[in-house]
């Protein structure tokens, strides 16, 4: 008609601004159920945060591993001692090796009849079949990954050296270990996120069946559906921020209960191991995650129960 | 500012509450609509509300055709008219001031506007030193005033009453006619649908009747006297 069909931005704002905070009130109104509400919610983002933590720990914990990479370099049979005696006071002067441990032939026999339990087949044998090893320990920068290969592929390149092996390979078991666990803990977070989304749908399915008079009141004196959908759009976001704040303090609060207990067990390891909590970007993932489900719950509940309401 | 052309309503199912209704309802005039419950008064302030659309025929409302009108810009048409009901449709969850607010909280008022807004339609209808009450605490005649309130809170143009006297005794029934007089006089156009023909005959308007859906009676429709059923 004559007035009203025009969009008034500054009626928008005033309604946006005005919604936002009657939706918070409407909340603190029923803090029971308001708490309820978000104590579900945020356990149910705890659990794969708590599980992120504990994943991206294990890997720095694993990348700490990284320096005690070793390079053992078997000499060829014929190598005598002395000789090696020289590579190892030359790779001694190597920038990139920390520092080269000798194994003789003879402490090498001692420790295979040790560890491998073949000791008495050994004396059968005429002659000692192992070689000279060299343990090398590298210079590990983390920020140059492929440093280690370059150095073993020097290393091999020695005519004295008949084998240069990194022992490494548990380290890359490792990372398929936790390359794994990634994906479990994406398809848990997953599905406890459809978890919220279903909790804040049906909080705000319920909240609306309880505001049906003023629903319908407000349809007859001319609230458009928009108008009509934002107080509950609002108070999914509302559910989605607090349970997400509240999700970043029991992890927080979990991770200080662990930490002395690791301190102690790094210590244990002569390791100064500490336990990092979640980064300022994890933070806001979280709170971003939580708020969003909470609005996409909202939006659904919304969509499918408001239109049913019509005044008669 | 009202003009039915041959709307009819048929429900699901075959009843028909309104058949060939043809009235015109000039600007700024207040006119009753009579007739025994089941004439099919409420049906046809619904239709002018849009909370029902009529099957055959148009409605024009303030110079807009209504059936030119989509779902999604009904609410814009309801704007710009007060709607009284019988029960008084009050939200009883919250004080007086904010049920009668409601109106212009939904086109985004100030909040000082609201406030002087919702103040001179209480003093309106005397109820100024009820503002902070619950409506649950109000008589039956304090409440269909705070409904008549938020009616005109707004200033539509329009206003319709359905038997907004239905639960009171005639003195108040009196007293809300003559309120309804008022906004009448300073220019809002009204259409109240009542059954109670003393009162209508005591307030000397002119009336619309009907009887099982169709006009009987036009005294409001200019140039129309007595216009038989069609």
């Amino acid at each position: 008609m004559r007035k009203g069909t025009q969009f008034n931005i500054r009626a928008y704002l005033i309604n946006h601004a005005r919604v936002l905070l009657g939706s918070l009130g409407h909340l603190t109104r029923q803090p029971m159920s308001t708490a309820m509400t978000t104590a579900v919610i945020a356990i149910a983002l705890t659990l794969p945060a708590g599980l992120y933590l504990a994943l991206n720990n294990i890997s720095g914990l694993s990348e700490s591993w990284d320096s005690s990479t070793k390079i053992s370099l078997f000499l060829h049979t014929s190598v005598t001692e002395t000789q090696a005696q020289a590579l190892v006071k030359k790779l001694q002067l190597h920038n990139e090796i920390d520092h080269v441990s000798l194994i003789s032939r003879e402490q090498g026999l001692e420790q295979f009849k040790q560890l491998s339990g073949f000791g008495s087949a050994l004396q059968f044998l005429d002659n000692n079949p192992l070689p000279v090893v060299l343990v090398v320990q590298p210079i590990v920068d983390p920020k140059r990954p492929n440093q280690i290969q370059h150095l073993l592929k020097e290393l091999e390149s020695d005519k004295l050296v008949e084998l240069a092996q990194l022992d490494m390979q548990w380290v890359k078991r490792l990372y398929a270990l936790l390359e794994i666990a990634h994906r479990v803990i994406w398809a848990i977070g997953s599905l406890l996120g459809l978890a919220v989304l279903l909790i804040v749908g049906n909080t705000i399915r319920l909240d609306i069946q309880n505001r049906r008079a003023e629903i319908e009141v407000s349809k007859l004196i001319g609230a458009s559906n928009a108008f009509i959908r934002r107080p509950f759009l609002y108070t999914g976001f509302w559910y989605g921020l607090s349970g997400g704040i509240l999700a970043w303090l029991l992890t927080s609060l979990s991770l200080s209960l662990l930490a002395e207990p690791v301190e102690k067990l790094a210590l244990l390891y002569h390791s100064d191991f500490q336990l990092s909590g979640l980064s300022a970007g994890d933070i806001t993932n979280l709170l971003a995650a939580s708020c969003g489900l909470g609005l996409l719950g909202s939006w659904l509940a919304v969509g499918r129960h408001l239109d049913e309401i019509e005044p008669s | 500012m009202i003009h039915f052309d041959n709307v009819s309503k048929r429900y699901p199912g075959g009843y028909e509450a309104l058949s060939q209704v043809s009235f015109r309802l000039p600007r700024g005039k207040m006119a009753y609509l009579t007739g025994h419950s089941g004439a099919g008064k409420s049906t046809l302030l619904k239709l002018i509300a849009l909370i029902e659309r009529p099957s055959r025929g148009q409605i024009i409302l303030d110079g807009v055709n209504l059936n030119h009108i989509s779902n999604r810009n009904v609410p814009y048409i309801r704007r710009n008219i007060g709607i009284i009901f019988q029960n008084h449709h009050l939200l009883y969850d919250r004080p007086v001031f904010d049920n009668i607010a409601m109106p212009l909280v939904i086109q985004g008022y100030r909040h000082k506007e609201i406030q002087r807004r919702v103040r001179a339609a209480l003093d309106q209808v005397g109820l100024l030193k009820k503002e902070k009450s619950d409506p649950i605490t109000l008589s039956g005649g304090e409440q269909q005033r705070v409904g008549i309130a938020r009616a005109i809170v707004h200033k539509p143009a329009l206003l319709l009453a359905d038997e907004p006297t239905g639960n009171l005794d005639p003195e108040l029934s009196l007293e809300i006619m003559q309120l309804f007089e008022r906004f009448n006089q300073v220019g809002t156009s009204v259409l109240i649908a009542s059954h109670d023909l003393d009162l209508i005959q005591h307030m000397g308007a002119q009336a619309l009747s009907l009887k099982d859906g169709r006009v009987v009676e036009d005294e409001i429709t200019p140039g129309e006297t007595t216009a038989g059923a069609a």
